[in-house]
């Protein structure tokens, strides 16, 4: 098993940097030490069977487990080298430069289409009409949805369809301008055409985004990522570029993995 | 917003066109360097079959990253027929770096007096590898079917070769060796005719997904053991 990176392959400094994390569910240790440097807009997909660790890894990268009373953390996380479980740091702005889009997606259904995308700002104090009005369409061209709903800003958010919806969550997490995005199965409740749409998103924001994205598609990492790290019961088996862990990984329980002899 | 997949079936493509115009210049050169007795020209064709052969290393890694984002249908034919088409390519390439040889050769030994019509034999293999080609961008296989039988065309002019080369090496024993690289390089011509006609084959399993090589083969396939 792989605990300390050997990262040549990062090209540039990676925006984030995570040693040595651990975390517990009361007893139970579900993530084992582990230690991967993310690099800046660039994708990193996180892949792995169902218990792996992967979405509790991700939701470590920006302090959800907080959220959760019996959970803790051991190790350290650093965003462009600044420690986010730092005592001075608030959750909150942690969350604000780092982004989450779920797997369900999930817009305020009371909210119209470009009050989901500003919510965020507006919780955060932003009352300039104009600024946020700037904001909305910024966010929704970004997220590919603009064009579709331009017309129809002020129409309720649940009036658009699936693959739309989980856009429109996609903008209300870039409308903050966020650092990382991090996504967590984003399209594993979508038709091949909404998830398409996605996956094409997906590359596009990478040039102005450092995104993580936990996937069970294999084929989905393969045709997204940079970067690929597979885990396995808690641990980071194999972390390398997406190319190589598809075609010629180094570990064997990789290739079993990524070829569906088990998981 | 860009499809990905769709720009990177289009890069796979355009590298499979770039490499086709290598191996045609390559062969065009090589047939020019070996009527025009050119030494220099035949030393350059053989120095660049490393560029085709890169060609096909690159077109098989790119052709690998795709297949792992496990394309369907025409996406996933037209991967697998880039991968076969540019090995044919290699080849074609190989064939004009062993008739560039031969020119090199020819080109230190005095000549053979003899007429042999071999720039029609490479007009005719090369205009069915650029037709076999044309298929594959304008996604015509009717067209590729019409380039199959022309192979017999290219067939008949190698064997007339072949027999004029013969007569003329029994009636002047001293041009044997000199003959002989004559021959090899007809035959070479007509190996690319047979490439020509691979290609026009995998053009028509890409647009139709119909296996049309060896025909016979299918029928003589024995049954199962008991």
């Amino acid at each position: 098993m792989q605990s300390t990176p050997a990262h040549s392959f990062l090209s540039a400094a990676p925006a984030l940097t995570v040693r040595k994390l651990s975390i517990y569910f009361g007893q139970n240790k579900v993530l084992k030490e582990v230690s991967i440097d993310v690099s800046a807009k660039a994708v990193t997909a996180i892949i792995g069977p169902s218990g792996c660790g992967k979405s509790t890894f991700l939701r470590a990268l920006n302090r959800m487990h907080e959220l959760t009373p019996e959970a803790r953390m051991d190790g350290e996380i650093r965003l462009f080298g600044e420690d986010i479980y730092a005592r001075h740091v608030e959750p909150v702005i942690v969350r604000r430069r780092v982004g989450m889009v779920f797997q369900k997606s999930n817009p305020f259904p009371t909210m119209s289409i470009a009050e989901n995308v500003t919510v965020g700002l507006r919780l955060n104090g932003l009352r300039d009409r104009k600024l946020l009005a700037e904001r909305t369409e910024e966010s929704l061209q970004m997220a590919a949805l603009w064009n579709e709903v331009k017309d129809r800003l002020n129409a309720p958010a649940i009036s658009l369809s699936g693959g739309q919806q989980q856009r429109l969550c996609i903008a209300r997490a870039l409308a903050v301008r966020p650092e990382v995005l991090l996504m967590d199965e984003p399209a594993s409740a979508l038709d091949p055409l909404a998830t398409q749409k996605i996956e094409d998103l997906i590359i596009d924001l990478k040039k102005d985004y450092t995104i993580v994205i936990v996937t069970h598609n294999m084929q989905q990492a393969a045709r997204i990522s940079d970067f690929t790290a597979f885990f396995y019961l808690g641990n980071l088996v194999e972390f390398g570029q997406t190319a190589k862990i598809f075609t010629n990984p180094a570990n064997k329980q990789t290739e079993d993995y990524v070829t569906g002899r088990f998981g | 917003m860009e499809n990905h997949f769709e720009t990177g079936l289009d890069n796979l493509r355009q590298k499979l066109l770039l490499m086709a115009s290598r191996a045609e210049t390559a062969v065009n050169e090589s047939v020019q360097a070996l009527m025009q007795r050119d030494h220099d020209l035949a030393v350059r064709v053989r120095e660049s079959d490393q560029v085709i052969d890169n060609f096909e290393i690159e077109i098989d890694e790119m052709a690998i990253q795709l297949l792992t984002k496990a394309p369907l249908a025409t996406n996933l034919r037209l991967i697998t027929v880039a991968m076969k088409i540019s090995q044919n390519l290699e080849r074609i390439g190989d064939e004009a770096t062993k008739i560039a040889k031969r020119a090199r050769d020819l080109a230190q030994e005095p000549p053979v007096k003899i007429t042999l019509d071999l720039p029609k034999m490479a007009t005719l293999a090369l205009a069915m590898v650029k037709d076999a080609l044309d298929c594959f961008v304008h996604r015509d296989p009717n067209a590729a079917r019409a380039i199959i039988p022309r192979d017999k065309e290219v067939d008949a002019l190698n064997k007339q070769m072949h027999q004029q080369l013969t007569q003329h090496m029994i009636g002047e024993p001293q041009s044997i060796a000199r003959c002989l690289h004559w021959i090899v390089a007809a035959k070479s011509l007509e190996r690319i005719a047979d490439h020509a006609k691979n290609i026009a084959e995998e053009v028509v399993y890409l647009y139709e997904a119909l296996d049309i090589r060896h025909p016979a083969a299918k029928i003589q396939t024995p049954a199962n053991p008991a």
